[in-house]
């Protein structure tokens, strides 16, 4: 947590000047009582009117003070925690997005969502906190001891059981009370778990006849939480009301001690008014420190889950001077010997792969689940870095490029289709910023998008809300193939990007990408052979490792996996 | 709703002073620019929602939200409160009586003083016997209220913890009789948050603001009555701050509740960047937009900065000021007062009373204004989750069910007429005949809506007219459970819950044992992939079902149709996420999966599609062909068109 907060430094001058202000607003709190009790002492017996009202004034004076004070520390803490807040979010946000995609899939993106949002919202929560509340309750407890002290030094005795029995109820609070409240947000995650998959499995449960199970699976969780949060409620209904008696009780010892002090002349009434307000102030400062115990557990576990993010070196780094490759070499792909594994994985995923392809080729890569496919096109991008071996990508190791030169040449199509908020050509001019309106529309009509673009009340400026949830997902994979053609890159990776699509379209799109593709190297992933039969090149993948290379014809003669691909597919007359 | 929040939010436009200057917005009110730049990113795009919700706990100053109908709704929920009556009548003796206690204590401490005081001045010494008399009594009214409070919070937590636990429990109650469309037309969002937040904030509305209500009322007059006994000049001075306190909350509040509304909506800027970004990840890598992503984080950063710091610095303004307005009640009280005691109007002790109830007499006002806005909120969020409970549920039960014992999976459409909503239906006068053993093939491109006939065979909804029957019977004439306990399915979207795998598997068999499971995972093509985990059928799948793959979600589906072992099948895209190999043993599987059973298959897979009986096309939604593959071929339509497409890549297949 410290490393964080060391961020606070820009800010430095800001909270320094809180505190001060903050320090001054409390010391001249105090002197309202001595104030008020100068009058009872001295005003009222003898009875000097004119003394009562300029003490009054001064009061008056000191309390505007006070509030200008209390103000300008607040302006000053508010700039302070927001500023820390919103440098540390924009940092987080830089190094993730500079992240490799297996540093975030390390780390799980909901997870990275939480920690660039909640979690800086709970550290900039807890600046704010401290800075207004924390440090000035210390502040007014060691005050109010000062003043209680030079006022009778015997009567302050008091505090010594007093405040001990205070920390008691404080700490017996942070033990008793507090890890109950931990324990609901568990259990009701737990609550929100169960309601989800009740949600989305509403179907099945409902054609399996589950509903009793999951009713049971409910309301076990509900009941759980409402167990936990009644004790815990009914524990925090005995703390208040206890703190509240240990206060009154003291007020009560001041009392009679008090009384004694003042029949012996050691005090006088005044003094005892004062003094009351002195406890008053005193207890309820370290009530509110006791507040900062219930954030403290939060905010630190926040502070470590963003200081992970921070500490985190990214994988895959620029080199240090970037070579350029020739400018007359476009789309030539070369993998060398390469082997790929996720981290901590027994089997690389990848085995010694080595294959050429040049422009104008088809490469098309097939094979079963978990055989490398998606993983093979992923590391041409460097998404992911190789364990072994190298990639060359117009002659140059992909390592020795910048990542932005690399990817300029890619045009890459995902399994999944991600689209932004934003308009359908919003999302289409993602892949080039400044396409005309026509190369916007080309692009679409290549892909197969035009027809449905324009059947929607808007066309092309149609707003596509958060994940697309307003187009199939046929229609939203077409969009995202839309964004790479109108990139006209030299190297095209459809990550099987055309299973979400039915045969006709597929078939069409497939032979509008044939002219637009004649230079350019393309390379396919697919689930289906009549997807890559026509492909100058098939790679087949089996556990990794590249059982076959060549053409349809030639595979289906020499490579046994692809044979049993292709007949699981084909009926036999479709084979002939 | 977020309509309203719009219009709420155009409605107050004062101009504000721009002393900042921002890289984003120069010289503007920067609300307006962000909703320029809102604007200007979705140009017909929803208002802002933001998912801001104004609940209780939140600093002063934030909106509330409005209920549509108050009293309704309040009265619903008092109607929930009945079987506590007697928990809240205690409440409410209790809250009374350590109201009345607080009131009195400063009375009490005053007559202390006063007997101090009187023992000082008169030189006989202090009257022990009165102070310690009166001291007693200070004890004995602290101990009683301690023990009042105490039981007090007690009963509320209890009576709001059992509150919100019937609620939820009436909630997913009624979730099991919603028919599918309310599923279908809420998002899943919207409901899990009516279940938690909102049941959350009826119960910690109760928990702090219900007995705040009735102790701040009897408090207020309690006091006033005091200071009216003890000097009716110094309690008109004391009345005459109270206006300024409501000054400050009714001014200077709502001043920080525009820049509220604006923060919340910069934070659900920031959020769904935030989400859009991270999601999609590869795609702003793969095309090099991280700058601009970053950029753009930046400007709306800057907005949330601006906006909050502003919130803050507002409602933390409100603080000072009233502690203020406190000293100088206690200020007025000390000079007024002092006057008074020397010219001995009052005792010292009334003076010391005075300057506690001054204080006392302010709180609760400013503290009832902000439960008026907690109030509106909670009565808002118990609408919402009655709006659930007030939802139209299925079509009750028939009234004599006739299940069948032993199906043998003959299927009848009657003319039927569905649609999802009456202008726009989606089959007119639809018959099928489908004898048991017999394959239906469903076709048509992507997006035609085909899950529309497993709606209604599952009777997940109803048809408008016409009937589908089951061996003869009307599926309307059996419980809906009878009814689906026929069926097997496997759906597009896998659904796994977070549980073992041997659990998954045996969704549909409870009583099954691990042999069964063990052998419909054999058929399903997953015990090799099942055993392969560090845990095997033991594996227990995560939250997001991501420690296996789709491929594999996809087997352990088919292993819990295997398992379930039902008379008619229903194959929704069974195998589309399933690569080409397995698919090839899933095949094997399913083909002796389907011997002897009807089924209905939803296939891209033209080889399964020309040996089915019945073929169903289907595009936008409607069935718009129907007949064997010769006999569509024949007509020349939309079947043939599309089998050519296909058929297109055959030829070339054989060229090769």
């Amino acid at each position: 947590m410290s490393k964080l907060l060391a961020k606070l430094s820009p800010y430095k001058y800001f909270i320094l000047f809180a505190i001060l202000f903050l320090f001054t607003s409390s010391i001249l709190d105090l002197t309202l009582p001595y104030l008020m009790s100068t009058i009872v002492n001295e005003g009222i017996p003898s009875g000097n009117v004119s003394f009562i009202l300029e003490t009054g004034l001064k009061m008056l004076a000191i309390s505007i003070l006070i509030m200008i004070c209390s103000i300008a520390s607040n302006y000053l803490t508010s700039k302070a925690a927001m500023s820390f807040g919103r440098d540390l979010r924009a940092e987080v946000f830089r190094k993730i997005t500079n992240f490799s995609l297996h540093d975030s899939d390390k780390v799980g993106v909901s997870s990275l969502i939480t920690r660039n949002t909640n979690d800086i919202i709970q550290m900039q929560m807890l600046v704010m906190f401290t800075l207004r509340v924390i440090v000035s309750a210390p502040l007014h407890m060691i005050g109010g001891i000062i003043m209680a002290v030079s006022k009778d030094p015997t009567l302050s005795l008091v505090f010594v059981v007093a405040v001990p029995i205070m920390i008691l109820i404080i700490i017996f609070n942070i033990r008793w009370v507090t890890p109950l409240f931990r324990q609901i947000q568990t259990k009701l995650d737990k609550v929100n778990r169960v309601v989800r998959e009740l949600l989305s499995g509403v179907r099945v449960i409902r054609a399996f006849n589950r509903i009793e199970h999951e009713r049971d699976r409910f309301n076990n969780a509900n009941l759980d939480l409402t167990r936990t949060s009644l004790s815990a409620f009914r524990r925090m209904a005995a703390m208040q009301p206890f703190t509240m008696m240990t206060i009154n009780f003291a007020i009560l010892a001041i009392f009679v001690f008090g009384s004694i002090r003042i029949d012996g002349g050691h005090m006088k009434t005044g003094d005892l008014m004062a003094f009351i307000q002195y406890a008053t102030q005193i207890m309820f400062s370290l009530m509110m420190t006791s507040m900062l115990f219930g954030m403290l557990p939060r905010a630190a576990v926040s502070a470590r889950r963003i200081t992970e993010v921070l500490s985190m070196e990214s994988e895959v780094r620029d080199p240090e001077q970037p070579k350029l490759p020739a400018k007359d070499l476009k789309g030539y792909v070369r993998f060398e010997n390469v082997t790929f594994r996720y981290p901590g994985a027994e089997e690389p995923v990848l085995n010694n792969i080595s294959f050429e392809a040049r422009p104008g080729e088809t490469v098309a890569i097939i094979g079963s689940t978990g055989s490398g496919k998606s993983t093979l096109v992923n590391l041409i991008p460097r998404f992911y870095e190789v364990e072994s071996g190298a990639i060359y990508v117009d002659g140059i190791d992909i390592r020795d490029m910048s990542q932005e030169e690399l990817r300029s040449r890619i045009g890459y199509i995902p399994q999944k289709a991600v689209l932004f908020t934003g308009t359908i050509a919003d999302n289409i001019r993602y892949g080039k910023a400044d396409a005309t309106d026509e190369e916007v529309r080309q692009a679409a009509d290549i892909a197969q998008a035009t027809e449905f673009i324009d059947a929607m009340q808007d066309g092309f400026n149609s707003y596509l809300s958060q994940e697309a949830t307003n187009i199939s997902g046929g229609q939203k994979q077409r969009i995202s193939i839309a964004r790479a053609i109108v990139k006209r890159p030299e190297i095209y990776i459809f990550d099987d990007s055309f299973s979400a699509l039915d045969f006709r379209t597929d078939a069409n799109l497939r032979a509008a990408l044939k002219p637009i593709t004649r230079n350019s190297t393309v390379f396919i992933v697919a689930q289906r052979v009549s997807t890559v039969m026509n492909a100058d090149r098939i790679i087949v993948l089996d556990n990794g490792n590249m059982v076959g290379l060549g053409t349809h014809k030639e595979l289906l003669n020499t490579c046994e996996v692809y044979r049993e691909i292709v007949t699981s597919q084909l009926s036999e007359e479709e084979l002939a | 709703m977020s309509d309203k929040r719009k219009q709420q939010f155009n409605g107050m436009r004062p101009p504000i002073p721009v002393e900042y200057q921002s890289k984003y917005s120069r010289g503007k009110d920067p609300i307006q620019a962000m909703h320029e730049r809102r604007r200007a990113r979705r140009p017909m795009g929803p208002p802002p929602g933001g998912g801001f919700r104004g609940g209780p706990g939140g600093p002063m100053g934030m909106p509330a939200e409005k209920a549509k109908d108050f009293k309704g709704t309040l009265k619903r929920v008092l109607k929930y409160l009945k079987p506590y009556w007697w928990g809240i009548a205690l409440i409410a003796v209790l809250s009374i009586c350590s109201s009345l206690f607080t009131v009195i204590s400063p009375r009490v401490q005053g007559n202390a003083i006063t007997i101090i005081e009187q023992g000082v001045s008169s030189k006989a010494g202090i009257n022990y016997t009165a102070l310690y008399r009166t001291l007693l009594i200070m004890g004995s009214i602290y101990i009683l209220t301690t023990l009042f409070s105490f039981l007090q919070q007690f009963i509320v937590a209890t009576i709001s913890q059992k509150l919100v636990f019937s609620l939820r429990r009436d909630i997913e109650a009624k979730l099991a009789k919603l028919p599918l469309k309310y599923y279908d037309s809420h998002t899943h969002g919207e409901i899990l948050s009516r279940i938690t937040n909102d049941v959350d904030t009826v119960s910690s509305t109760l928990q702090m603001s219900v007995t705040q209500i009735v102790s701040s009322a009897i408090t207020i007059v309690g006091v006033l009555f005091m200071m009216l006994r003890i000097s009716p000049l110094l309690t008109l001075i004391a009345l005459l701050i109270t206006p300024l306190y409501l000054l400050v909350v009714y001014v200077i509040a709502p001043k920080s509740q525009r820049y509220f509304i604006a923060q919340q909506t910069a934070l659900g800027d920031l959020n769904s960047h935030v989400e859009e970004m991270f999601t999609g990840h590869k795609i702003v890598k793969a095309f090099n937009r991280e700058k601009d992503s970053i950029e753009e984080f930046e400007q709306i950063n800057q907005m949330y900065y601006t906006f909050s710091r502003r919130a803050n610095f507002i409602s933390g303004m409100i603080m000072p000021i009233m502690h203020f307005l406190g000293n100088l009640g206690y200020v007025a009280m000390c000079i007024v007062g002092g006057i008074f005691v020397s010219r001995r109007t009052i005792s010292l002790g009334d003076m010391q009373a005075f300057m506690q109830y001054v204080r006392l007499f302010n709180q609760p006002i400013t503290q009832t204004s902000n439960i008026a806005n907690v109030i509106q909120s909670t009565i808002a969020s118990a609408e919402r989750v009655f709006d659930i409970l007030n939802a139209e549920e299925e079509v009750p039960e028939a009234a004599n069910p006739q299940d069948i014992a032993n199906p043998e999976g003959a299927v009848r459409f009657e003319n039927i007429r569905f649609g999802y909503s009456e202008d726009k239906i989606l089959m007119q006068d639809l018959s099928i005949d489908v004898k048991p053993g017999q394959t239906v093939a469903i076709v048509g491109p992507t997006g035609a809506g085909k899950t529309t006939l497993v709606n209604l065979l599952m009777r997940f909804y109803d048809v408008m007219d016409g009937r589908i029957t089951i061996d003869g019977v009307d599926i309307r004439e059996m419980t809906r459970g009878g009814l689906r306990s026929i069926f097997g399915m496997v759906l597009q979207d896998t659904w796994l819950f977070n549980g073992t795998i041997r659990d998954n598997i045996s969704y549909g068999k409870t009583d099954a044992t691990d042999e069964e499971i063990v052998q419909a995972a054999v058929a399903a093509c997953a015990d090799h992939f099942i055993r392969t985990l560090p845990d095997g059928y033991n594996t227990v799948i995560n939250e997001e079902a991501s420690n296996i793959s789709q491929g594999q979600k996809q087997l352990l589906t088919i292993a819990r149709a295997f398992l379930a072992d039902p008379s008619i099948l229903i194959l929704d895209e069974a195998t589309s996420s399933v690569d080409t190999r397995t698919e090839v043993l899933i095949q094997n599987a399913l083909a002796k999966l389907k011997k002897g059973r009807t089924s209905f298959v939803i296939a891209h897979r033209l080889s399964t599609i020309r040996n089915a009986d019945i073929i169903l096309v289907m595009n936008n939604g409607s069935i718009i062909e129907k007949g064997t593959h010769e006999e569509l071929l024949n007509r020349k339509g939309f079947y043939y068109e599309l089998y050519n497409s296909q058929f297109m890549n055959g030829a070339e297949s054989q060229a090769v």
